[in-house]
């Protein structure tokens, strides 16, 4: 039920038929275009998650768009026309979560991550020598052992694991 | 012994993962919370859809709790929920103002003929601009309004029974007290 | 009668698998040989059911058997045969069927591959695999079952999602699937050597040739994907950081690791547990990643088959398979002795510091796809994590990544002497670092920050190049003979992994030029109106309607030129399915070597004068992305097809034979 709900929504906001596409025609200034396209593009449509407004054609990610593009010629800055957004619809619409008290995991998350591997990796290969230092050399007859196993492998011989049985 | 430590870490996290994922399965990921809540409710001036000639602002309604219904002929979960709307008006003495979403004059006022008109009155935004200053991104949506014109409350999609009597109403009585 | 031959089947092959997974396990741990020996037969009896099921549905989609509800909801008669074949796995209750089938598949491979095998190991296998199988085949029984009749019987199916009716998805999902479910042998391999307590050299040779064939249809699957994706959806992006996507760019990130880490512990018996760390947690994703799109926790385009009670079915077979696997790691894990030494400066290093990058890699991937829900969780509000997160946060641990990539081809085991590398890379490097500065330049870009990021690009992808040479000249400089002889006693594992690695050039190479110099127009056209872009020009000559068999068409008409000389019309179609209210957009590309024009069509405009939104776009070198992941399969191909594993094959015969 809740599903088909779901679907009965999306169709009719993604696509109701009173769509009147504003587009900007062929004729207008590239630049403000490049820089209308580059904002919606960071920004999230609501109806159609998962898409930009950039992306969408979605009724409102058209109005979004259009809201975009008069900003734009309006002389607003992409910080101003980025709240904007923002003052309406959350942080739901930045593809880009900004950075603060709860997103701080976040964006440096990934540098903890290596940071504790490579600590983590250093530790345990440390240790791993230490070990091996310890512990006495092979005997004579390891070492004649490990030979053989060596050569054999060379050879494409695979170890009387599997010849055994 | 830190080595044995160190070989739980992975059981550990997806101890923690699963356990987000439990609560996860029963959130809805499409409710996106309003980040007008607690603020003033946007200005607007538009035309009453009966009376074209007529501007409704929002300072009318200063003083008042009330419903701001996000509605348009063409969607179709509004008509799920108009008839608990239709209800409401009729046995609550509560105001409920129609917002007709990107809709043609012509099919708002032959669809509040067919389905019935709870709305005090029914303001047009045809091109949709107020309705992005109150962020709405999927009709039906409604807003409760307190006295002082601050947002109380967003339902998002189609009100249901369940949401009018345990979150609207008891909302709506203590607004008025 | 068809579909309940089907029915019977699937719960056949859930006894069998059952059977699979609990007898051989127990007489391996006991010692009881009759009980072992029931491994290969109950694989392959299970897998013949499991085809035989697999068979039915098909069979129902193709005779349009709207009894079963399944056929009715994804299928109609209208539909062309070939989505109809490919219906049987778009639906949810399908494709986690394709999924138990491919289990089933590689279990038989198993199975049948596995005579140089003790019996004990090819038991544990099959009977880690059996487990699993049953769980998923429990699943679908009781959660999603496909046969389910519905009464009365529909006249008329529903239809199969538009989007899915395309040739890439045809074979995107067999693909993806044969891929995650292919980690399941490495998975196994590792688990059974947990429990055996055996964990040497020998076992990493067993299940390196699993994990690279498991790589190469997981690399081909996503591709399959993006490119799907690319002309699809009609906005010609061709990877869009989607949960989805993520779901299957994780099991892949650790697999490359898993892959590179194995043959550290073939060749030098060491890293053990970390392999066998790999080898759970690349499954482990394989099967977050199955969790994620069928339970509908995250929201996604692709999270079509959406219900809770399943997500619930599928945690709980999570918890039991990634946690009882971990918790056995963590029991077993110390009891592994760790190996042959190596210096700080070393190949064993080098592939370890990229085992550790790769994985972080995966880590943030996981992170950023699941921190929305981390924080919807505990009520801190609802955010949306993005393409510019994953590529602000990706492209920094990808640079470290390329480039021991190419030191760590050509560093010497054990102990590298880093005088002796420096003399060895210093021309590759110089090279390297004078093209990639040189090449932004060349090509027109002065604003700093763009030269910059291609800068960067071209010089990750020169220095995979340049290494990679490096290493050859240096590998044949004391092979005798004439220059063919000294190419063809390289080993195929060499080249497979020469061809691999400068697949990742070539993608890297790709990625690059389109991010640095792609354009594109979002306009609105009048029939005659011209636009150019990238110095191609696309005149809109009208549309034309067109119907297809189970949808009516625009079919817009733009004539392709550069510099006043015509080059091609373009048809792309905005296409309305008879079943579904949403129109689809179907993009119509000029695809070349060196770049790809592309325009799609959005919405009609009602200004009378038969107006169109129109994107057109250029891509330059965009197919070089997908030419790349279609080298770096070749590559696993190639190293599958090594010499040392075919003597093993040719052994196995004749140990049949014996």
């Amino acid at each position: 039920m809740i599903k088909r709900f779901f679907l009965a929504c999306a169709v009719a906001f993604c696509f109701n038929g009173m769509a009147v596409a504003d587009v900007a025609p062929t004729d207008t200034d590239p630049v403000a275009q490049k820089r209308a396209m580059e904002l919606a593009a960071k920004l999230r449509c609501l109806v159609c998650q998962n898409q930009s407004i950039a992306d969408s054609e979605a009724d409102l990610a058209l109005d979004l768009r259009r809201q975009v593009r008069e900003q734009i010629a309006a002389g607003k800055t992409d910080a101003q026309i980025i709240s904007f957004m923002t003052d309406r619809y959350g942080d739901f619409v930045l593809y880009e979560p900004p950075v603060k008290g709860t997103t701080i995991l976040l964006w440096v998350g990934p540098l903890l991550l290596l940071i504790a591997g490579a600590t983590t990796m250093v530790f345990l290969l440390r240790g791993r020598n230490r070990e091996e230092a310890a512990s006495p050399p092979l005997t004579q007859a390891e070492q004649a052992r490990a030979e053989a196993l060596l050569e054999g492998r060379k050879a494409g011989n695979y170890g009387s694991n599997g010849k055994g049985k | 012994m830190k080595k044995k430590l160190l070989l739980m870490i992975p059981l550990l996290v997806f101890f923690v993962l699963a356990g987000f994922f439990i609560v996860g399965l029963n959130r809805n990921p499409r409710e996106i919370p309003s980040p007008l809540i607690g603020k003033a409710a946007p200005a607007f001036a538009l035309p009453d859809l009966n009376a074209p000639e007529k501007i409704v602002e929002i300072k009318d309604f200063k003083g008042q709790v009330w419903l701001l219904n996000v509605w348009a002929s063409w969607c179709v979960s509004c008509r799920e929920e108009h008839p608990l709307l239709v209800e409401f008006a009729k046995t609550h003495d509560v105001t409920i103002v129609g917002l007709n979403y990107k809709d043609k004059a012509a099919d708002g006022k032959a669809w509040l003929r067919q389905f019935g008109n709870p709305y005090v009155v029914s303001v047009m935004d045809a091109d949709g601009r107020v309705g992005i200053d109150y962020g709405v991104y999927g009709v039906p949506e409604t807003f409760l309004i307190d006295r002082q014109g601050v947002i109380q409350y967003k339902q998002i999609g189609a009100i249901t029974d369940q949401a009018l009597s345990e979150i609207i109403l008891p909302k709506i009585k203590e607004l008025k007290r | 009668m068809i579909p309940e031959i089907g029915q019977f089947a699937l719960i056949l092959a859930a006894l069998l698998m059952m059977v699979q997974g609990t007898l051989p396990l127990m007489g391996a741990a006991k010692g009881i040989s009759a009980w072992m020996v029931l491994s290969r037969r109950t694989a392959q009896g299970a897998f013949f059911f499991m085809a035989l099921a697999m068979g039915c549905l098909i069979y129902s989609f193709i005779v349009n058997d709207f009894s079963v509800l399944n056929v009715a909801s994804n299928s109609n008669t209208k539909l062309p045969l070939v989505y109809r074949i490919a219906a049987s796995w778009g639906s949810h209750e399908g494709s986690i069927m394709i999924w138990v089938f491919m289990l089933g598949l590689w279990s038989c491979a198993v199975s049948i591959f596995s005579k140089h095998l003790p019996e004990e190991m090819v038991a544990r296998v099959l009977g880690v695999m059996g487990l699993v199988g049953t769980g998923l085949l429990l699943f679908l029984l009781l959660t999603s079952n496909p046969f389910e009749r519905i009464f009365p019987v529909p006249a008329e199916g529903r239809d199969l999602n538009p989007l899915l009716q395309d040739p890439g998805m045809v074979l995107h999902p067999p693909m993806l699937y044969m891929g995650y479910v292919g980690f399941s042998v490495a998975f196994a391999f590792a688990v059974s050597a947990l429990l055996g307590g055996r964990l040497d050299a020998t076992w990493a040779r067993w299940s390196r040739p699993w994990t690279t064939l498991a790589w190469c249809f997981l690399t081909l699957g996503i591709l399959i994907g993006s490119w799907w994706a690319y002309y699809e959806l009609g906005w010609g992006g061709w990877w869009f950081w989607d949960p989805v996507e993520n779901a299957s760019l994780m099991p892949w990130l650790v697999g490359t690791a898993l892959m590179h880490s194995l043959a550290v512990t073939e060749k030098r018996g060491t890293f053990k547990v970390w392999t066998v760390l790999l080898a759970i947690c690349t499954f482990s994703l394989s099967l977050l990643g199955t969790f994620l799109v069928r339970s509908g926790v995250l929201t996604s385009v692709h999270a079509f088959a959406t219900d809770p009670r399943r997500g619930m079915f599928i945690l709980v077979l999570l918890g039991l398979v990634i946690g009882g696997s971990l918790l056995l790691f963590a029991f077993r894990a110390p009891k592994v002795g760790t190996g042959g030494t190596f210096k700080i400066v070393s190949r064993e290093s080098a592939l370890l510091a990229n085992n550790l990058l790769l994985t972080v890699a995966c880590g943030t991937v996981l992170l950023g796809t699941l921190y929305p829900l981390f924080l919807d969780a505990l009520k801190l509000g609802k955010i949306s994590v993005g393409p510019p997160y994953f590529e602000a946060v990706f492209v920094p641990l990808m640079v470290p990544t390329v480039f021991l990539m190419g030191v760590g081809a050509v560093a010497r085991w054990k102990e590298a002497a880093l005088p002796d590398l420096w003399a060895r890379l210093r021309w590759a490097l110089a090279v390297t670092l004078i093209v990639a500065i040189a090449l932004p330049f060349i090509l027109g870009r002065t604003s700093p920050m763009s030269v910059a990021l291609l800068a960067l690009g071209f010089a990750l992808a020169l220095w995979i190049i340049t290494s990679a040479a490096t290493g050859f000249l240096d590998r044949i400089k004391y092979v005798e003979g004439s220059f063919a002889a000294k190419l063809a006693r390289q080993p195929r594992s060499y080249w497979g992994m020469f061809a691999a690695h400068l697949g990742v050039a070539v993608f890297i190479i790709g990625v690059t030029v389109v991010k640095g110099f792609e354009a594109e127009r979002d306009v609105r056209m009048t029939p005659g109106d011209s636009v150019s872009v990238g110095g191609y020009s696309f005149r809109f000559e009208g549309t034309t309607d067109r119907e297809g068999p189970n949808y009516m068409a625009s079919r817009g008409t733009f004539e392709l030129s550069k510099d006043d000389k015509a080059i091609r019309k373009l048809y792309p179609e905005k296409r309305k399915y008879f079943q579904f209210g949403m129109p689809m957009t179907e993009a119509a590309i000029d695809s070349g070597v060196f770049g790809d024009r592309y325009v799609s069509m959005g919405e009609p405009i009602n200004d009378g004068k038969q107006s169109w939104s129109i994107r057109v776009y250029h891509k330059p070198f965009v197919t070089w992305i997908w030419a790349g992941c279609i080298l770096m399969t070749l590559g696993g191909l190639l190293a599958l097809s090594d010499r040392r594993y075919r003597v093993n094959m040719r052994r196995d015969v004749g140990l049949e034979k014996a």
